[in-house]
């Protein structure tokens, strides 16, 4: 064992960096390339806001349009939300539950890099428009997020943007499986001794519910894109309705896929505000147990509801009171989350800190995105309202009202043990309030502009709509660059910070967990000692910690294994790979697959040298 | 039931705050299918109400009379409550409960066969436009739906290409074609008057294109339509202006898509043969008078993103000609 054990790794220089596999490192990575990746995303939806500005918009073309909508739903589901969760993951889950890496540290870093490239992948498809002849600049998908064949067939979209989507999310599924297996295993084995089950903190228990989910959608999504691909490449005809296939297959695959993908994106969230509220009432998280139960419940009943999606596809009345059934079920376990928050607040000493306007933004917009989504459980009321702006203000509720305020919580309140400094708690108000403004004067007037009749993923709509139609869409508008100037504002608090933030000390909020017993940011091996855990808040239960030693005294000093170059080696021949078919260049195929065989190789014998 | 709708439009409206006139609008049904609809949102948007005031209330007063205050005492460690947990574990599925009732009835009401005597419409979606087809009556037209008052129709709807949905809010909810499924849509027009509608499924570039209206008639209205469409345009007179468009309709190649009286029988693009009668072309998307055809003659593409219909660079000469030609075709 110790044999394997290479010097420490450089601390600094971008060598470290490109090989490292400090979680906390990798975990950095995500955070600002999965922030890099939101930040193009808003910028897609600020052409869409401006384009619908007013009627008969023209600022781009139609296809220009389609590619943006897509890009921006590619981009925020895959690119911007599962990874800036997945930073919370690595940065974090280790050091809850007092291990001193994730259980596969190289497989980590190989999942950041394929993330990394499978991103860089998908949005070259800007740009790569004169590689195609295509006459234009941009070739980006344009099929939706949620590319539905037929439309996606190679005989309806005969270009590259289809090609880029489903080989660049292929690509994005092997980083997000490796990282899913790697989580679960850290979190069922990594565990400091006497840290039992339900003694885990509940933002690691969401954790390890969403990769149970992540390790079993993804396969299914890939399943589906596989099958297009052979569709568009060799002529086989899974969803073609001309040669017996039929299109409506890919819309259960997408969608049984799609769906738990929903709850992939949420419970994070969850998890981050449920350490988040507690310790700033200063209060023990009211019905752990419940909530973490209904957490696990939500993960097993978003597998029974995908064709809610689907209520406008004419299933028959039976299939759709079913699935009407079971989705207005899944509002019961989060409800009873909403209730245990407030419980838990409710008695409390609340301090306003960024961290908890956050978390409780995330409460009362994730209730407003509830209660729409119950009125499209309903399948008559939701034929009225699917695919309208009526969709887009939910999902917009759900995802931005609580996914993003739910990591923002977590950036404030972590990034401090990130770090070693806090960020400042007045420009983290300003940017609170903008983005609460922004994201209602942009979102709440969806509600009308889909009731009222505007349908969604339209490069344009008509004056015939009614003039109010025209002022709702301005007003959302104007709301969408409320929240570009809030983000301005975190911007350049993250960036203040980094000269002027105050020193965070090991624990400036008095958090209960284990994180919080270590240095701010911690050293590269976390704990000088794996502590012993008595109970499920360690640090409000002892003044004390009872602290074990590993080893013998001459081994306690803990060892840190050498970064590895063969991760990102490994990780290149996947975009190399990807390219081969979107090209149609055989040798690439065969480059790809040496640099993703030697890679292997390499990695498997590391250290080679010994 | 009524009366909360009425409730819901002006709350809505009044939330707006430019009231005005929303033609394509989901809150003022204007037959039995969108009644239906628009009463079980009433009940579901009400208890949503309910909720969302009580669980807002609930957090703002948590929030004020529980912030903390300089020497407060330290709060209890509560770490559950089991009868809590059961009560608001029941509330919202008592709530859900009186929400699924009346779903279900109403999904098996909306979605029950066509009464007898229904009108049969055959819907086609292309890329984007409507087709439609009368089998009863053997009429074809395209994107301008014709229905008579009060009278049980049946929409049958397919499509020739991608997946679209077929939307006209005042009839109630959508309903998507699928290659491989034949769908329907089953409704009762309550009132006349023409209805806005479009595509509600990403269908390609001009999706947002791809418009459509429903107008419902009077009993005399309808039967005068009917028999118009019936009838074959009278012949263009020799040596007119209409003729000349009558051989560049020939001579450009209409005819391979467009069927044309006698006188063409292409089915990829729209019926012409009365395309004089309809208010608006191209997907429902350009007024149909002589400067909308002719912007739509000398470039579709630019007319309509993605457009199957070509170029064909026709000389201004040609396309006054074939718009005299198809402004005579009622």
């Amino acid at each position: 064992m110790s044999a394997v054990h290479a010097p420490a790794a450089p601390a600094t220089g971008w060598k470290s960096w490109i090989t490292t596999t400090d979680h906390k490192r990798i975990g950095m990575l995500y955070f600002f390339t999965a922030f890099g990746f939101f930040l193009i995303g808003g910028i897609e939806a600020l052409m869409i806001r401006l384009q619908l500005a007013q009627p008969d918009g023209r600022l781009v073309s139609a296809d220009t349009y389609n590619q943006l909508f897509t890009m921006h739903g590619t981009t925020m589901v895959f690119l911007a939300l599962m990874p800036l969760s997945a930073a919370f993951f690595n940065y974090i889950i280790p050091l809850q539950i007092g291990a001193r890496d994730v259980a596969f540290p190289r497989l980590n870093a190989f999942s950041y890099w394929v993330f990394l490239l499978g991103g860089l992948f998908i949005n070259a498809s800007w740009f790569a428009g004169p590689l195609f002849h295509a006459g234009h600049l941009n070739v980006a998908p344009n099929g939706g997020w949620f590319g539905y064949a037929n439309l996606t067939e190679r005989q309806y979209s005969p270009g590259p943007n289809i090609d880029f989507w489903l080989l660049g999310l292929q690509v994005l599924g092997i980083a997000s499986l490796a990282a899913g297996f790697n989580f679960i295993v850290t979190i069922l084995n990594m565990r400091a001794p006497g840290m039992r089950m339900m003694r885990l903190p509940v933002f690691s228990w969401m954790t390890l519910v969403t990769q149970f989910l992540v390790i079993t959608a993804f396969p299914v999504i890939t399943v589906a894109l596989v099958l297009l691909m052979f569709d568009r490449f060799f002529g086989t005809h899974f969803y073609l309705p001309a040669a017996g296939g039929d299109p409506l297959l890919w819309q259960h695959l997408f969608w049984l896929f799609g769906h738990p993908e929903v709850y992939i994106l949420i419970l994070p969230a969850m998890g981050i505000i449920s350490e988040v509220l507690p310790t700033f009432a200063r209060k023990p998280l009211f019905g752990y147990t419940v909530v973490v139960y209904s957490g696990v419940l939500i993960g097993f009943m978003g597998w029974g509801v995908w064709s809610h999606h689907m209520f406008s596809v004419g299933l028959g009345p039976i299939a759709d009171s079913v699935f009407s059934g079971t989705t207005m079920l899944i509002a019961v376990p989060t409800g009873v989350k909403i209730f245990n928050w407030i419980a838990t607040l409710w008695g409390g000493q609340i301090r306003g800190t960024t961290a908890l306007h956050f978390a409780v933004g995330f409460i009362a917009m994730f209730v407003i995105g509830g209660l729409s989504g119950v009125m499209h459980a309903s399948p008559p009321a939701d034929l009225q309202q699917t695919d309208t702006y009526f969709v887009v203000a939910h999902i917009h509720y759900v995802l931005f009202g609580g996914t993003i305020l739910g990591l923002f919580a977590g950036t404030y309140y972590w990034w401090p043990k990130m770090t070693g400094r806090l960020l400042s708690e007045t420009l983290g108000k300003w940017h609170f309030w903008l983005i609460i403004i922004g994201m209602n004067l942009a979102f709440f007037p969806m509600h009308f502009i889909g009731l009222l009749g505007m349908p969604r993923r339209i490069y344009t709509y008509s004056r015939d709509l009614g003039p109010g139609i025209a002022t709702l869409n301005l007003v959302s508008t104007v709301g969408a660059f409320l929240i570009a100037v809030a983000l301005l504002v975190f911007i350049w608090n993250l960036w203040r910070t980094r000269t002027h933030g105050q020193p965070a000390g090991d624990d400036p909020w008095g958090g209960a967990t284990l994180e919080w017993t270590i240095p701010s940011p911690p050293p590269p091996y976390n704990f000088d000692f794996i502590p012993t855990v008595v109970s499920r808040l360690p640090r409000w239960s002892t003044t004390q910690m009872r602290a074990i030693p590993e080893g013998s005294p001459e081994e306690s000093l803990p060892h840190v294994p050498s970064g590895s170059i063969w991760p990102l080696v490994t990780a290149l021949g996947l975009p190399v790979l990807a390219c081969a078919p979107l090209t149609h260049t055989l040798w690439l195929a065969f480059v790809g697959a040496g640099l993703l065989f030697f890679g292997i190789y390499r990695w498997a014998f590391e250290p080679f040298e010994v | 039931m009524r009366r909360t709708s009425y409730l819901l439009t002006v709350l809505l409206l009044a939330a707006t705050a430019c009231g005005g006139h929303f033609p394509q609008t989901t809150l003022q049904p204007k037959a039995d299918f969108g009644f239906a609809i628009q009463g079980l949102f009433g009940d579901i948007f009400w208890w949503a109400v309910v909720v969302f005031t009580v669980v807002e209330t609930l957090l703002v007063v948590t929030l004020i009379r529980f912030r903390a205050r300089p020497g407060g005492p330290t709060p209890k460690p509560l770490h559950g409550h089991t009868v809590l947990e059961i009560a608001w574990t029941l509330a919202p599925a008592l709530i859900l409960v009186f929400i699924a009732v009346p779903t279900v009835r109403t999904i098996f009401s909306t979605e029950a066969p066509a009464p007898a005597g229904a009108l049969k419409v055959s819907v086609i979606g292309h890329q984007w436009w409507w087709e439609y087809r009368y089998p009863d009556l053997g009429i074809t037209t395209a994107n301008e739906l014709h229905l008579p008052v009060g009278q049980p129709v049946d929409l049958t709807l397919t499509t020739a290409d991608v997946i679209h949905s077929f939307w006209d809010p005042a009839m109630g909810g959508k309903r998507d074609l699928i290659p491989t499924h034949e769908n329907h849509l089953v409704f009762r027009p309550e009132s006349t008057g023409t209805f806005l509608g479009q595509c509600a499924e990403f269908c390609g570039a001009s999706h947002a294109n791809m418009r459509l209206r429903v107008m419902v008639q009077g009993d005399s209205a309808w039967k005068a339509w009917v028999a118009d469409q019936q009838a074959l345009p009278a012949p263009v007179k020799k040596g007119s202006l209409e003729e000349q468009g009558a051989q560049a309709f020939q001579r450009y190649g209409c005819t391979g898509c467009h069927t044309m009286g006698d006188m063409a029988h292409g089915i990829v693009g729209p019926n012409l043969t009365h395309v004089a009668s309809r208010t608006t072309i191209v997907g429902g998307t350009v007024v149909n008078d002589s400067a909308g055809l002719a912007r739509w003659i000398g470039d579709p593409p630019g007319t309509k993103p993605g457009s199957l219909m070509p170029n064909m660079h026709v000389p201004p000469a040609d396309i006054a000609a074939l718009v005299a030609f198809l402004r005579s075709m009622k």
